[in-house]
C-alpha cells in the first residue's frame, strides 16, 4: 500500500471530490430557503401606497400617518419654519442637504418619522431647532428634518410621495 | 484532575446496565466522588444556582408557552389572560419574569468571582470562553423574551436593539429588514422571536454541558488560586461537602428570589410595558431591562452610531480575550494588592454605568458615561496587561492545604 501516496489520482479521490461538490451544492440549496424565509413575505411586500387628506392640517401642524408599518410625518410648515430651514448653511451639518432638495412644496415637509439612529419616533415641535427631538438617545432634527445634533447619522428619510391635488397626498 | 470513579453498582441489574451504558458511573464520578478544593467559599455556589435557574426558566417557560399567543393582536391580551384566568398563571409568569433577573444576578456574581480569583487563566481559558458564549446566549434569550408581552417597552426595545444592526456598513439595512421580516418590528418579528426564545435555552443547556465538561477536565479554581497538588490533602469529595454547601446557598438564593416574586413582582420591570405596543408613539424614556443597562450606557456614551454599537458589542467581546490580556502569573486577587484595588474600581464603574444607563442621555450623565466607559475598556486593555509587569504580588501559599492551615492558625491565634 506504499503506492497509495503517489500523486496519481485514484477513483476514490475522484469520488471524494465529486461527493464533496454535490454536497456543497446541496447545503447551499438547502440553506437558501431557510435564510430567505426570514425576509419580508409577499403580503408585506404588497403593501399599497397610502393616500392622505392634508386639508385638515393647520399651519404649524404635524399629521402622523402609518405607511409600511412606520409613521410618516406630514408637516404644514409656517413661514418662520420655512425660513429657518432655508436660511441656514447646510454645509456644516452632519448630513448636508439643502432644504429645497427635501421638499416639493416649501410649506409641506414629508418625512419618515423614524430616527435614523436606532429607530425611535422623534417628538415634533421639540429640540433646539423646534423640529424634532428623539427622546431615546437625544438626536435633534431641524424644521427640515435634518440631523443637527446627537448620535443619528442621517437626516430623516424623505419617502416617495406625490401631490394628487392641493389637498390629496399619496405616499409610496 | 480526574474524578475517575471506581464505581461498582451494588445490584446485579445495576451491573448489567452499567456494562451497557455507564451513565451511573459518570454521575458518580462527576457529582459524588469528584474532588473539590477544600477552601472553596460561597462564591463557588453560583454554578449550581445558575443550573437551577436554567431549569426553572425552562419549566416555567414551557408552561407559559401553553397559554401565550405570539401574534401582535393577541400577545398582550394573552399575557393578561395568563395573569387573571389561567390557574396559577400569575405565579408562573412572575416566577419566569423575575427568574430572568435572578439568573442575571447570579451570572454577574459568577463572572465577578471568576474575575476576582483569576478563574479565566490557564488552564481554564476554554472554560471561560464557553462561559462568555453562555452569557451572550442568555442576553439574546432575555432580550427576545422581553419582547413577547408586546408592551411599549417590548416594542421599542426590540426596535432599538434590532436597529443596532443597521449600523453595519453596506449590508446593515438589508440585515435589519431580514431580522424583522418587514420594514419595521411587526408580527413576523414577534413570531420568530417567540420561536427563537423557545430554542435558545436548549442551546444554553448544551453549552452548559460543555462548560461543566471543561470544568471537570481542569478542576475548579479556588480562592488561593493555586492548583491542586495533592488530592488527599487539598480536596474533599463533592458529596457531601459541595452538595450540602450548594444546597444551602441555593435555599438562601431562593428566599431572595421568592421575596421578589411575592412582594415586589414588578419592581425590576418597567411600568410602560403594561401599555400595549404602539408603533406610532415612542415612550418618553426607553430603558432596557436592568441587566443590560451598563452596555446601554456605553452605547449612548459614544457620539457616533457605528462607534456606539461597536463599543457596546466590544464591551462583551473583550471578555473572551481576558485570559491573554491578564499578564500576571498570580491568579487570585487575594495576593494582588494593586489588582484588587482596580477590580473594585471596575465593579463600581459597572454599577455606575448601570445607573447612567437608566438616566436620560443629556448633560452630566453623558460625560460621566464617557469617563466610566473609558475606565471599563482601560481596565481590560491597559491596566490588566500592565499590572502583570509592574505589580509585586504577595507570597502565594505553596498549596491549598497550606492556605487553609495558615488561615486556621491565624484564627486560633486571634481567639487565644
Amino acid at each position: 500500500m506504499a503506492a497509495a501516496s503517489t500523486t496519481e489520482p485514484t477513483r476514490r479521490d475522484m469520488l471524494f471530490i465529486a461527493n464533496g461538490a454535490v454536497a456543497a451544492v446541496g447545503v447551499g440549496a438547502l440553506a437558501w430557503p431557510l435564510i430567505s424565509q426570514m425576509n419580508p413575505d409577499a403580503s408585506t411586500l404588497a403593501l399599497a401606497s397610502t393616500e392622505v387628506d392634508i386639508s385638515s392640517i393647520p399651519e404649524g401642524g404635524i399629521l402622523t400617518v402609518k405607511w409600511r408599518g412606520k409613521p410618516v410625518f406630514v408637516r404644514h410648515r409656517t413661514k418662520k419654519e420655512i425660513e429657518e430651514a432655508a436660511n441656514v448653511k447646510a454645509a456644516d451639518m452632519p448630513d448636508p442637504q439643502a432644504d429645497s432638495a427635501r421638499v416639493k412644496k416649501p410649506e409641506w415637509l414629508v418625512v419618515v418619522g423614524v430616527c435614523t439612529h436606532l429607530g425611535c419616533v422623534p417628538l415634533g415641535h421639540s429640540g433646539d431647532y423646534d423640529g424634532w427631538f428623539c427622546p431615546c438617545h437625544g438626536s435633534v432634527y431641524d424644521t427640515s428634518g435634518r440631523i443637527r445634533k446627537g448620535p443619528a447619522p442621517r437626516n430623516l428619510e424623505v419617502p416617495a410621495y406625490a401631490f394628487l391635488s392641493d389637498t390629496k397626498l399619496q405616499i409610496g | 484532575m480526574s474524578g475517575h470513579s471506581t464505581y461498582v453498582p451494588k445490584s446485579a441489574l445495576g451491573r448489567w446496565f452499567e456494562s451497557r451504558l455507564p451513565i451511573m458511573g459518570l454521575i458518580h464520578g462527576s457529582f459524588v466522588v469528584y474532588p473539590v478544593p477544600r477552601n472553596l467559599n460561597y462564591f463557588w455556589t453560583f454554578g449550581g444556582i445558575l443550573s437551577f435557574m436554567l431549569i426553572c426558566q425552562i419549566i416555567t417557560g414551557i408552561v407559559l408557552a401553553m397559554h401565550y399567543t405570539p401574534h401582535v393582536d393577541y400577545a398582550f391580551a394573552s399575557v393578561e389572560y395568563i395573569m387573571r384566568d389561567v390557574n396559577w398563571g400569575w405565579v408562573i409568569r412572575y416566577t419566569h419574569a423575575n427568574g430572568a433577573s435572578m439568573f442575571f444576578i447570579a451570572v454577574y456574581l459568577h463572572m465577578l468571582r471568576g474575575l476576582y480569583y483569576g478563574s479565566y487563566k490557564a488552564p481554564r481559558e476554554v472554560l471561560w470562553i464557553l462561559g462568555v458564549i453562555i452569557y451572550l446566549l442568555m442576553m439574546a434569550t432575555g432580550f427576545m423574551g422581553y419582547v413577547l408581552p408586546w408592551g411599549q417597552m417590548s416594542f421599542w426595545g426590540a426596535t432599538v436593539i434590532t436597529n443596532l444592526f443597521s449600523a453595519i456598513p453596506l449590508v446593515g439595512d438589508a440585515i435589519t429588514t431580514w431580522l424583522w421580516g418587514g420594514y419595521s418590528v411587526d408580527n413576523p418579528t414577534l413570531n420568530r422571536f417567540f420561536s427563537l426564545h423557545y430554542l435558545l435555552p436548549f442551546m444554553i443547556a448544551a453549552v452548559v454541558v460543555l462548560h461543566v465538561w471543561a470544568l471537570h477536565v481542569t478542576g475548579q479554581n479556588n480562592p488561593a488560586g493555586v492548583e491542586v497538588k495533592n488530592v488527599e490533602r487539598d480536596t474533599l469529595p463533592f458529596t457531601p461537602y459541595a452538595t450540602v454547601k450548594d444546597g444551602f446557598a441555593l435555599l438562601c438564593f431562593l428566599i431572595f428570589f421568592s421575596w421578589f416574586v411575592f412582594y415586589a413582582p414588578n419592581y425590576l420591570g418597567h411600568a410602560d410595558n403594561y401599555v400595549e405596543a404602539n408603533p406610532l408613539v415612542t415612550p418618553a424614556h426607553i430603558v432596557p431591562e436592568w441587566y443590560y443597562l451598563p452596555f446601554y450606557a456605553i452605547l449612548r456614551a459614544i457620539p457616533s452610531k457605528l462607534g456606539g454599537v461597536m463599543a457596546m458589542f466590544g464591551a462583551i467581546v473583550v471578555l473572551a480575550f481576558l485570559p491573554w490580556l491578564d499578564t500576571s502569573r498570580v491568579k487570585s486577587a487575594a495576593y494582588r494588592p494593586l489588582y484588587k484595588f482596580f477590580f473594585w474600581l471596575f465593579v463600581v464603574s459597572c454599577l455606575g454605568l448601570g445607573f447612567l444607563g437608566a438616566k436620560p442621555p443629556e448633560g452630566a450623565y453623558v460625560i460621566a458615561s464617557r469617563l466610566l466607559t473609558l475606565y471599563y475598556f482601560g481596565f481590560f486593555l491597559i491596566i490588566m496587561p500592565l499590572l502583570g509587569l509592574f505589580e509585586t504580588p504577595k507570597p502565594v501559599p505553596a498549596s491549598i492545604a497550606d492556605a487553609v492551615l495558615a488561615k486556621n492558625s491565624a484564627h486560633a491565634q486571634a481567639h487565644s
